[in-house]
């Protein structure tokens, strides 16, 4: 056995470990951080199986910025925990664990039974590289091949802001998100969030950039982005700007605008919506990279930051 | 069908702008502000309903079918937009609904100082929804599909808490995890699908899926996936709270046509992807639940006390009532046919968006000008909002199955299937569902009708534009039945010649007296009957069966309780799925 399978044995029960703790193990704070660390894991696992582009993707939302949120919800949840345990029988639970391990079961047994070699669509999307210029498959894949979806995803994430926002109070609509984070400007946390940025921003611009022809791209670069925002805020370095502020509209509609406007273009001038023409296609699509990049950082920090809830 | 063609068809753009425009309209409204996203939203809905228009115009000169190829890339690397003649009904099917939620919520959702937060999120989700189901009834990729689903929901479940109560917002969560729990079934099944075919075009899947054993799980997961976000009778523990608890025209998109959404996918997954390989047993499985709906659905929905809630509980077993045309669209050879069923099936979900949507802003009307909505509180409410509770009772009539409705002609279509593939017991099932809608109907009006004891004085007096905007609505879905649906659906022999006549009439009165008695019997609240004399007599005679049958009905919605609680739904979600992949297994 070589030290790579070694390695990947180990790896696959220490997340199958990790995945029965988190179910397992009662309080919700210990399972949050089950839940991160597995995230961290999973990433980890994409690695080994040569999907980086994932992998960065599972770290980042996963196990960095999923985590942060559900850590805050478990913060809040502390004080309503003993009061709203309401634990099923024995008798229920007996039955939901046969049931869910029967469909762990049929899960196993179709995904062993997948044929050995995969249909695939790779070597397809690797020959029609040449019409954007660009050698990452996923950016290929998400950019120009499946575009449509790209940019509806992109909707959604909006829809996530207009869902989180709309739970604010009428009083505070227009207001700042999230509570004003007040920190020791000596303390560890300003040092941090002074330290980290000017870096991170390197490196999610770097992600952003590189994303064309390695893995990365926009989400990933967008999610350094959004934790360097965040880490800023946190430390009372930074405030939320207020959500009727013009210009954090035009930020968060940017990236699926700029989408929409070239893939009229293309329905417009072109072969066909979201077509790009080939001799613009790779700069064409940067630029909805540029724009979708900001879009996805200010979305995730938003997201995190919660509903109005200061007045500006 | 779905045409099978790989290439742009002409007037196909028309699928992309049925996307776009609604998809411009959520971003314009965002970006220019609170102020004015009604003014958006208003500019959106008259071009999105002429795209809808013209799609329904362009079809028929394209054979039936249009087709286009975003970024001209043809599946299965890229993704293809295809329209058939149930993709063009839904598109206008949906236009209309949407036009009339806009005009009745014009007043209820001004943007006024002090009151920006409801309107900003309620116009812009109401496009997001648009663009979501336009998505899910044009796209041809099951992936794409998932997007358009996961718009959906995340379009559906802000509206719900839009008031901002504690209740409503528990509801709202309610929501959104059983639905998120949907997506992932959905999402793990299309994984395998792609895993196992290496496409998830529509066509190209159709001719490359066969039953094995891979195909089936994943069937089995997306197909139970596709349930709960449909709310299915068990897996509904979250639609009773949601529907009742949003604003009235949030209600009346999210009953009307956000659980229709799940459905036509569920639609396409059956009879477009793999209509050889579900099997009969399975079918009759779906149509098992869609039975059990109506029955639990609708004795809860006579024994509540709100009226959003009898609504929504209404909307539980018509939801099941859609779903008995599954056992009957098999052919000959045991493959899903996309035909009369279908069509039946198809009509159902039309006139019960139309029907359903107009309920719930009539009764929302109802609420805002009683400052309540308990059913026993309404005496009176004919002469207070005489235009309410026309609407109620033209909503009502549609989805009861009078003639010309569209539910009439949809019952009379899966009558005439029952009898072809000799299926009797399902005639029954139509016959009792339309029994039990005419009886919560019938409830609700003899409360209304009745005169009150004393004056009423309304809290507040509904703008005429919003009564008109709903009566039309419901106008609408009675008159269904008058349309020329054959360049669409596959309505194969002539149904209409059967809507009118002695005979239909009879089976209008049968209809209507069930429903009658069933809500003498089954209702607990005192019947505006029993302050007559005669009437006095009559429920003295029937005491005893009156109350052996509340008892029953008290025992059902104990039962229902139980169902919605989270342990027993989420284990009833892991056994429909189990029960499908097996069933499934069995037939192949």
């Amino acid at each position: 056995m070589s030290i790579a399978t070694v390695f990947e044995v180990a790896l696959a029960a220490v997340v199958l470990g990790l995945a029965i703790w988190t179910i397992a193990v009662p309080e919700t704070y210990s399972a949050t951080v089950g839940f991160v660390a597995y995230g961290l894991l999973v990433a980890l696992i994409w690695v080994r199986l040569d999907a980086v582009d994932v992998a960065l993707t599972e770290a980042a939302i996963g196990g960095g910025l999923g985590g942060v949120v559900l850590l805050g919800a478990a913060a809040r949840l502390r004080d309503a925990e003993a009061t709203a345990a309401e634990r099923p029988d024995r008798f229920t639970r007996l039955i939901a664990a046969i049931l869910s391990a029967s469909i762990a079961a049929a899960l196993g047994l179709a995904i062993l039974i997948l044929p050995d070699h995969a249909p695939t669509l790779a070597p397809v999307v690797a020959a029609n590289a040449g019409a954007t210029g660009m050698a990452n498959p996923v950016t290929n894949v998400l950019m120009a091949f499946r575009g449509m979806d790209t940019m509806l995803e992109k909707v959604v994430l909006l829809l996530t802001v207009v869902g989180v926002w709309s739970l604010a109070s009428d009083r505070a609509w227009g207001g700042r998100p999230g509570p004003h984070h007040e920190a020791d400007p000596h303390g560890v946390l300003a040092f941090l969030a002074r330290l980290l940025p000017p870096a991170g921003i390197v490196v999610g611009i770097y992600m952003l950039w590189t994303g064309a022809d390695h893995p990365g791209g926009a989400f990933q670069g967008g999610a350094v982005l959004a934790s360097m925002w965040l880490l800023a805020i946190m430390a009372g370095l930074a405030d939320t700007p207020p959500v009727s502020s013009r210009w954090l509209r035009f930020i968060l509609v940017a990236g699926p605008g700029l989408f929409l406007v070239v893939g009229l273009g293309g329905l417009c001038f072109g072969a066909a919506f979201l077509a790009y023409p080939v001799a613009f296609a790779k700069p064409l699509i940067l630029g909805i990279e540029v724009a979708m990049v900001l879009t996805i950082a200010a979305t995730l920090a938003l997201l995190l930051a919660g509903a109005p809830e200061r007045n500006a | 069908m779905l045409s099978p063609a790989l290439e742009t068809s002409a007037g196909g753009f028309l699928l992309v702008l049925s996307i776009v425009v609604p998809v411009a309209g959520v971003l314009l409204a965002f970006a220019l502000g609170d102020r004015y996203v009604r003014l958006v939203a208003f500019t959106v809905v008259p071009v999105g309903s002429t795209i809808a228009a013209a799609v329904l115009l362009v079809l028929p000169q394209n054979d039936g079918h249009l087709a286009y190829l975003l970024g001209a890339w043809p599946p299965p690397l890229g993704v293809a937009l295809r329209a058939d003649g149930s993709s063009a009904v839904m598109l206008a099917t949906t236009a209309i609904v949407i036009c009339v939620v806009a005009v009745f919520a014009a007043s209820d959702f001004r943007p006024a100082s002090g009151n920006r937060r409801a309107p900003f999120a309620f116009w812009i989700l109401l496009l997001a929804i648009w663009a979501a189901l336009n998505t899910i009834f044009v796209g041809g990729d099951l992936f794409t599909l998932y997007v358009a689903l996961e718009l959906l929901t995340f379009a559906a479940v802000p509206l719900v808490s839009l008031e901002g109560r504690a209740e409503t917002l528990q509801a709202a969560l309610r929501y959104l995890l059983f639905a998120l729990l949907g997506s992932i079934l959905y999402l793990m099944g299309t994984a395998l699908f792609y895993g196992l075919y290496g496409t998830l075009d529509i066509v190209l899947l159709s001719h490359r899926a066969s039953a094995e054993p891979g195909a089936l799980i994943a069937a089995a997961l997306m197909t139970t996936g596709l349930l709960a976000k449909t709310a299915l009778f068990p897996l509904h523990l979250w639609l009773p709270p949601a529907h009742a608890g949003a604003p009235a025209a949030a209600s009346a998109i999210l009953s009307g046509l956000v659980v229709k959404g799940s459905f036509f996918i569920l639609l396409r997954l059956w009879f477009n992807v793999r209509p050889g390989m579900s099997g009969f047993a399975a079918a009759q499985f779906l149509a098992a639940l869609g039975a059990g709906a109506i029955v639990v659905g609708s004795i809860v929905a006579l024994r509540q006390e709100r009226l959003k809630l009898l609504v929504a509980y209404s909307t539980l077993a018509q939801i099941g009532y859609l779903f008995l045309m599954f056992p009957l669209a098999f052919n000959a050879s045991g493959q899903l046919e996309s035909g009369q069923a279908l069509a039946g099936g198809l009509l159902q979900t039309v006139s019960h968006a139309t029907a359903k949507a107009a309920m719930f802003l009539a009764v929302g009307s109802i609420y805002a000008g009683f400052g309540h909505d308990r059913v026993t509180g309404i005496r009176g409410a004919a002469r207070a909002l005489p235009l309410s509770v026309m609407t109620f009772a033209l909503a009502g009539f549609a989805l009861m199955g009078v003639q010309p409705g569209g539910a009439a002609l949809a019952k009379e279509l899966l009558l005439q299937e029952t009898a072809r593939t000799g299926q009797w017991w399902w005639a029954g099932v139509l016959q009792v569902g339309g029994m039990f809608t005419a009886a919560y109907v019938v409830l609700v009006l003899a409360h209304a009708l009745s005169p009150p004891d004393q004056p009423v004085a309304l809290v507040a007096k509904p703008p005429r534009s919003s009564g008109l905007a709903a009566l039309a609505l419901a106008l609408c879905s009675l008159l269904l039945g008058l349309l020329p649906w054959e360049p669409y659906l596959p309505i194969t022999y002539a149904a209409e010649s059967k809507l009118f006549g002695v005979e239909a009439l009879v089976k209008l009165l049968v209809t209507v007296f069930g429903g009658a008695a069933l809500a003498i019997l089954l209702s607990p609240w005192p019947h505006p009957l029993a302050f007559s004399a005669a009437g006095k007599t009559i429920m003295h005679l029937i005491a005893p069966l009156r109350r052996t049958c509340i008892g029953l009905g008290s025992l059902v919605e104990t039962g229902d309780g139980v169902l919605r609680q989270w342990s027993t739904a989420s284990i009833s979600l892991l056994l429909v799925a189990l029960l499908l992949a097996a069933l499934m297994f069995v037939a192949n």
